[in-house]
């Protein structure tokens, strides 16, 4: 690495140079710009509710158009989310849109898991983005991504409070993703109560410490706007993709004997208001605080989890290739570790068996030595047996000799005593 | 992957590049460049030229005018603004660059000042905690050709075929007033037919899918390498106040196509292709880095990077894989291997342990065969004495039996002798 120098350009100082004329890098948000159309642009949203509480309408009535959508039954035993991916074009924008829906939410007599399979994916989609992340061998650019960068949370029109698995489950949700709360079918509340329950909702929204999307009032294009929006959560939407004829127009509406809800007349409901902040001004915004913010914190959890850490002990700053040798270092002690175990299990289990058998040897040579003394015991009686009766034999031939001897003799005497 | 959708219905998505527009302009924007040649070439002067500014000036020396001993390399930052639009400008010079008598390994300073820029980022964009991640990748190097109008120096292809996998590398032709047009031609031509049998891979433009961008991309790529012109001076031309250099046979318009090619060269560097360069850093050079330096480490654990600017072999078995995806593998790997040998080894006990049971077995059996063997002996011994002492004891009472008749008969005649004499005396 080169020195620096100790003159006037060593200094990171910035000068604040004017220019003499028009260099042309004011053209550079625009270079910017063209890159993303190329690229397309991608979009992901959760919708929570209830089955039935207008989510897959109102999706539709978004985004003009139909998408395709069985109706849910009630009975499903769990929650689980259905997402699914639609290439939409305005202009010369291109849009890869996924909606996931939650299949089943709020069905259950036990709703105390409700929340989990929602967790799960987002989380899921947190950890595939960070395994490509971590590639050796990666290409972000055209990764696609899946992150979720908006749930639509719906509220039902009770017009009372929010639900305790409401609460629950958006406890759990604001630090993993943007939370827009919205009321569905607000054609069912009056104005009076609409605005006592949207009080109501906040606070108890505050009061609980969930943390919703805030419209950003930094950028003084949209500060106004957003501001302005902000005071207006929860929006109370309602959705309809059937047209009705209102005087000389034709427009999206639901129709009811009293009367015509009309979906983009704002004083009828806040959809005009939802559509706008979230696809025409804060898109891009919402991505950016996905990417920045609930997957940064999603990625320092899962590593700090792994055992990495920015500084040793010592406080020095680790550099990634230190982080990774010193896991690396670990990793190959244990396995040495793991291999030394085993064998000296078996050094220990041979050992033992050599013992065992050893032992059982002497044991055996043992016995054997005892048969033989055994056997010596009863060849030395054999052998006494047999001299004992090779002495009476040799007794009882001596005894046969003197008595041929003895016998002959008197015969002699005999004759003697005749002559 | 998704499906195609028509909408009905104006939507409002459209206006996404208009969010992007918005927000990169808040965020203002960053550019490094590298300038590279030998002293006297008129990098300053160009640098001045295309920012219209005094980046280098009497109070702020260019590289030629600092001499140096050995190669250094040094930035300067700049802040400027146009329109709105905020740019952090980083200019890297490299005073001493080929102005030695041996400028071996001249070049090694400046690969690793854009080794040690990727390490930077490499390092921030891998800590758990992150924040601005500040980007100081070297976007873009310009390096300046000597117009001799020969050919390349040997000098300029290595330095090229060194770092030409590092950074996006433009050439240029300086002092381009010193050729006419033809000789002009002729050392580009030249010049490009030593680039292609070098292999040297200089920037390239990207295609677009527009006509007419394609049509100005392939004109900008026929006149490579572009030879320029750099003036700090503002001189009148037909009532025009131009940047000009004036001679006594005219005035070389810096921005006049005619004359040379700056303009080409500031449209394609800063109105057209900036974004591209930064991008073309971010997706290929510093990822090329990035993915050397991990599988060096992951696959052997110390630091096999020696080799800076070739790419190892061993790259086959990490592809596609993060480093702890890696770890996860060698882990899998291990239990098996770990299981086979203790399959082995239990393979190998058992047979052993089979074997000296097997010859304990065999001396038991041995053994005991032996011991039948002497019983047998033994007990035929035993019956042999017994039919021996049989055989006697019969033998003897025999005899004995037979005595006691002799004696028996003897004793009867004796009787009768004596009775026999007896009786005569009567």
């Amino acid at each position: 690495m080169a020195a620096t120098d100790v003159d006037v350009f060593s200094n990171e100082e910035k000068r604040n140079l004017s220019l003499g004329g028009h260099v042309g890098f004011d053209s550079l948000p625009d270079q910017l710009v063209s890159k993303s159309v190329t690229q397309g642009f991608c979009f992901n949203i959760l919708c929570v509710g209830e089955t039935g509480i207008g989510k897959s309408t109102l999706m539709n009535t978004l985004f003009n158009t139909m998408f395709e959508n069985e109706e849910a039954s009630h009975y499903q035993n769990g929650v689980y989310l259905r997402p699914r991916t639609y290439d939409l074009q305005e202009s010369n924008v291109h849009l890869k849109l996924t909606i996931v829906d939650t299949v089943g939410f709020g069905d259950q007599i036990n709703k105390e898991d409700s929340y989990k399979p929602i967790v799960d994916y987002i989380d899921t989609q947190f950890e595939n983005y960070l395994q490509e992340e971590l590639k050796i061998k990666r290409s972000l650019f055209n990764y696609h991504d899946t992150r979720i960068h908006i749930c639509l949370y719906f509220i039902a029109p009770t017009g009372h409070s929010l639900k305790s698995l409401d609460l629950v489950t958006m406890k759990k949700l604001d630090s993993k993703v943007n939370i827009i709360p919205i009321i569905a079918k607000a054609d069912t509340i009056s104005k009076s109560e609409l605005h006592k329950f949207k009080i109501k909702i906040m606070s108890e929204l505050v009061s609980n410490g969930v943390q919703i999307y805030q419209f950003p009032t930094d950028d003084e294009a949209v500060s106004e706007i957003n501001a302005s929006m902000n005071a207006h959560l929860p929006f109370a939407v309602v959705g309809s993709v059937e047209e009705v004829k209102v005087g000389n127009k034709t427009v999206r509406a639901r129709q009811y004997p009293w009367g015509v809800v009309q979906v983009e007349n704002e004083s009828h409901c806040d959809f005009v208001k939802l559509r706008e902040m979230l696809i025409r001004v804060n898109m891009e915004d919402l991505r950016e605080q996905t990417h920045a913010r609930h997957y940064e914190l999603y990625r320092r959890c899962k590593l700090e989890e792994m055992g990495f850490k920015d500084t040793d002990p010592d406080s020095q700053p680790f550099s990634l290739q230190e982080t990774y040798e010193a896991k690396r270092k670990e990793f190959l002690g244990d396995l040495q570790r793991k291999e030394e175990e085993m064998r000296q299990m078996f050094v220990n289990k041979v050992k033992e068996t050599e013992a065992e058998l050893k032992e059982k040897e002497r044991e055996l040579h043992e016995k054997f030595e005892q048969l033989k003394r055994m056997h010596q015991d009863e060849k030395r009686k054999v052998e006494e047996k047999r001299k004992e009766l090779e002495d009476e034999m040799n007794a009882f031939n001596r005894r046969k000799v003197a008595c041929e001897t003895l016998s002959s003799q008197p015969l002699k005497k005999d004759k003697d005593k005749k002559n | 992957m998704g499906q195609q959708k028509n909408l009905d219905g104006y939507v409002g998505f459209a206006s996404l590049p208009n969010q992007v527009y918005r927000k990169s302009v808040k965020r203002g924007f960053e550019f490094t460049l590298m300038v590279v040649g030998e002293s006297g070439l008129g990098k300053s002067t160009l640098i001045n030229s295309l920012f219209l500014t005094d980046l280098y000036s009497a109070e702020y020396p260019g590289p030629s005018h600092r001499i140096k001993k050995t190669v250094q390399v040094e930035q300067s930052k700049v802040l400027i603004k146009e329109g709105g639009v905020q740019l952090l400008l980083t200019i890297v010079d490299t005073p001493g660059f080929g102005d030695a008598v041996d400028n071996s390994n001249c070049w090694q300073p400046i690969i690793d000042h854009i080794d040690s820029k990727f390490e930077d980022y490499l390092n921030s964009e891998s800590r758990v905690n992150r924040r601005q991640m500040p980007d100081s990748r070297i976007h873009c190097c310009l390096y300046f050709i000597a117009p001799s109008g020969h050919g390349l120096k040997p000098l300029d292809i290595e330095f090229m075929k060194r770092l030409h996998e590092k950074v996006n590398v433009i050439p240029l032709i300086a002092k381009a007033d010193t050729l006419t047009p033809e000789e002009c031609q002729q050392f580009k031509k030249q010049i490009m037919r030593e680039i292609q049998e070098h292999k040297i891979k200089i920037y390239e433009f990207p295609e677009t899918d527009d006509e007419e961008e394609n049509r100005l991309v392939k004109k900008i790529k026929d006149k490579l390498p572009l030879a320029v012109v750099g003036s700090n001076t503002i001189i009148e031309v037909n009532g025009k106040r131009v940047r000009g250099r004036q001679y006594p046979w005219g005035v070389a318009e810096v921005e006049n196509s005619d004359h040379c090619d700056f303009t080409i060269l500031r449209d394609m560097l800063i109105r057209t292709h900036m974004q591209d360069l930064k991008d073309v850093t971010n997706n290929v050079h510093y990822e090329n880095y990035r993915s050397r330096k991990l599988a060096a480490v992951t696959y052997n654990g110390v630091d096999n990077n020696k080799a800076k600017g070739q790419l190892s072999t061993n790259m086959d078995t990490v592809e596609g894989m993060s480093p702890l995806a890696q770890m996860e593998e060698e882990r899998r790997e291990h239990v098996t291997k770990m299981k086979k040998m203790e399959m082995e080894m239990e393979q190998v006990f058992e047979m052993k342990v089979k074997e000296k049971v097997q010859k304990l077995k065999d001396s038991e059996a041995e053994l005991q065969r032996r011991h039948e063997q002497m019983k047998k002996n033994l007990e035929a011994q035993h019956k042999e004495l017994e039919e021996k002492r049989r055989v006697f004891e019969d033998e003897r009472s025999n005899w004995e039996l037979q005595q006691r008749l002799e004696q028996q008969k003897m004793e009867a005649s004796r009787t009768l002798e004596k009775n026999k004499k007896k009786g005569k005396i009567f």
